[in-house]
């Protein structure tokens, strides 16, 4: 099992572990509920470390990433500026999701998910050879110049982190959302996986435990895998390996919005994507009842069936929500049924983003 | 491990208390609460209703999963613990005051095929 640097730290915090993609990780530190709440009320640490941060450098980086995914990185011109892309493969399917940042002309750096990550480096490098471009690709997470992530989020997590680390305000206190900046040794981006304001700070390894105490000192609640997957539910965020995989069309997932078809450069997965249209909507369910809603339960609708691909109960809402894949006919405000268990539950269509900045929206 | 020895125990991880009346009071274990992980809805079933051992009884569903829970033997539901209903955090918070429901054995000497707290922590400590 791989352990991040803050291993230790969350064992000394009472976490109870969990193996996710081969990573020990903490799912909480005793209530995921009371984490959750403590992420939309004011401020919850999360060590992210198990993701993987890769540069991307060299003259043909652009030209590299501009052909790699489906996003457009010439969207990206102001320094530090952030992207979210997916990157797929020749039919279309989804190898990965992942952030990109600008750091400079032919200075890029992409984060990419936990479990995909060796996969992500084995196709990155076979296609910058395929293209014959001229770009190095550097994984950041283990090894000499490793680097830790960890997220501070929350209405008050910005304040945290100036409590935590004096010198970054004056840098990263006018940070637009979506942008990041390189304060000594810490990248901070103003980014998440929440729906809430805050950080995610990247810095080299040897420095994540004594900064994850003093946010803790500064009254950020550390939280688990448990509830950073309860609130990217509320704030209707895509989980790779649940919501979208290799085997399903981003347009499918809820994230065309994702993918620039309109600018003439061609990237991997496009003409599958063109010869492809969408076929289902990703939308939100509200269930109406008692019960939880789960992955893979199937969804009942009068245009035909769908499936939950995430399902939890919303600690914000006290009622269960989902995303699903639904027929291409299903709109907002439709009624549907969901097999769960031995019964079927009423819930609502909803637009697939619950909660943000602390406020329901559904 | 908190396994208190005034009860009973059984394999999936309920406990069984006989009460002064001759009734016997269910709950979950420790353990199980916290392998569930935060609780958020509890199923109890009705007064008069009559349980064959092992038989789905009760639904107890974290943020995580939904379990089962099963009757440790056979008998008739007396009473549910609707207080649980609205606040399921009380299992986590504290597993062994939150009964779930309380039954009337259909033979009392079958409390005797129950775990013993030695018996149920070697379940836990293997598993």
């Amino acid at each position: 099992m791989q352990k991040t640097v803050l291993n230790e730290e969350h064992r000394r915090r009472g976490a109870r572990m969990v193996d996710f993609a081969g990573w020990d990780m903490p799912l909480h530190y005793g209530s995921q509920i009371e984490e959750h709440h403590a992420v939309r009320r004011d401020a919850g640490i999360f060590d992210v470390s198990h993701m993987c941060a890769v540069d991307v450098r060299g003259d043909d980086a652009r030209a590299f990433l501009r052909r790699l995914l489906a996003n457009n990185v010439d969207r990206l011109q102001l320094p530090g500026k952030a992207l979210y892309s997916t990157m797929l493969n020749e039919a279309g399917g989804v190898i990965d999701d992942l952030i990109v940042y600008h750091l400079a002309e032919h200075d890029f750096r992409v984060v990419i998910n936990a479990a995909t990550a060796a996969n992500d480096l084995r196709w990155m490098a076979a296609r910058r050879d395929e293209w014959g471009l001229a770009a190095t690709i550097d994984a950041r997470r283990e090894g000499p110049g490793a680097l830790a992530m960890i997220a501070v989020q929350g209405p008050r997590a910005r304040q945290k982190v100036w409590q935590a680390l004096p010198a970054s305000e004056p840098a990263c206190g006018g940070l637009q959302p979506f942008f990041a900046v390189g304060v000594g040794e810490h990248l901070i981006a103003r980014t998440g996986y929440t729906g809430e304001d805050g950080y995610e700070i990247t810095l080299p390894a040897e420095q994540a435990v004594g900064l994850w105490n003093r946010l803790a000192d500064a009254g950020a609640q550390p939280c688990g895998l448990g509830a950073r997957d309860t609130l990217r539910l509320e704030a209707g965020m895509n989980l790779y390996g649940q919501d979208m995989d290799e085997r399903v069309s981003p347009l499918d997932a809820g994230l065309a919005w994702t993918v620039d078809l309109a600018a003439p450069r061609d990237f991997v997965g496009k003409a599958a994507l063109l010869a492809k249209p969408q076929q289902h909507r990703f939308l939100g369910l509200l269930l109406g009842e008692r019960g939880v809603l789960r992955a893979h339960q199937q969804v009942d609708s009068a245009h035909g069936p769908g499936e939950v691909t995430s399902g939890s109960f919303s600690p914000t809402l006290q009622r269960s929500i989902a995303l699903a894949r639904l027929p291409l006919a299903a709109t907002v405000g439709d009624s549907v049924q969901v097999h769960v268990r031995d019964r079927l539950l009423a819930a609502r269509v909803v637009k697939p983003c619950f909660v943000r900045n602390g406020s329901i929206l559904v | 491990m908190n396994i208190p020895t005034d009860r009973k125990y059984t394999r999936s991880h309920e406990w069984v208390r006989l009460e002064a009346d001759g009734t016997i009071s269910v709950g979950i274990t420790d353990h199980a609460q916290e392998l569930l992980g935060d609780l958020v809805f509890i199923e109890l079933p009705e007064p008069g209703r009559e349980l064959a051992a092992e038989q789905e009884a009760a639904v107890v569903e974290s943020v995580k999963a939904a379990a089962d829970v099963y009757a440790p033997l056979a008998g008739s539901v007396v009473e549910n613990n609707a207080v649980l209903v609205d606040s399921p955090e009380l299992v986590n918070q504290d597993a062994y005051s939150a009964w779930l429901f309380r039954m009337r054995p259909a033979a009392a000497a079958d409390l005797d095929g129950l775990l013993d707290a030695a018996a149920y922590q070697e379940i836990v400590a293997a598993a």
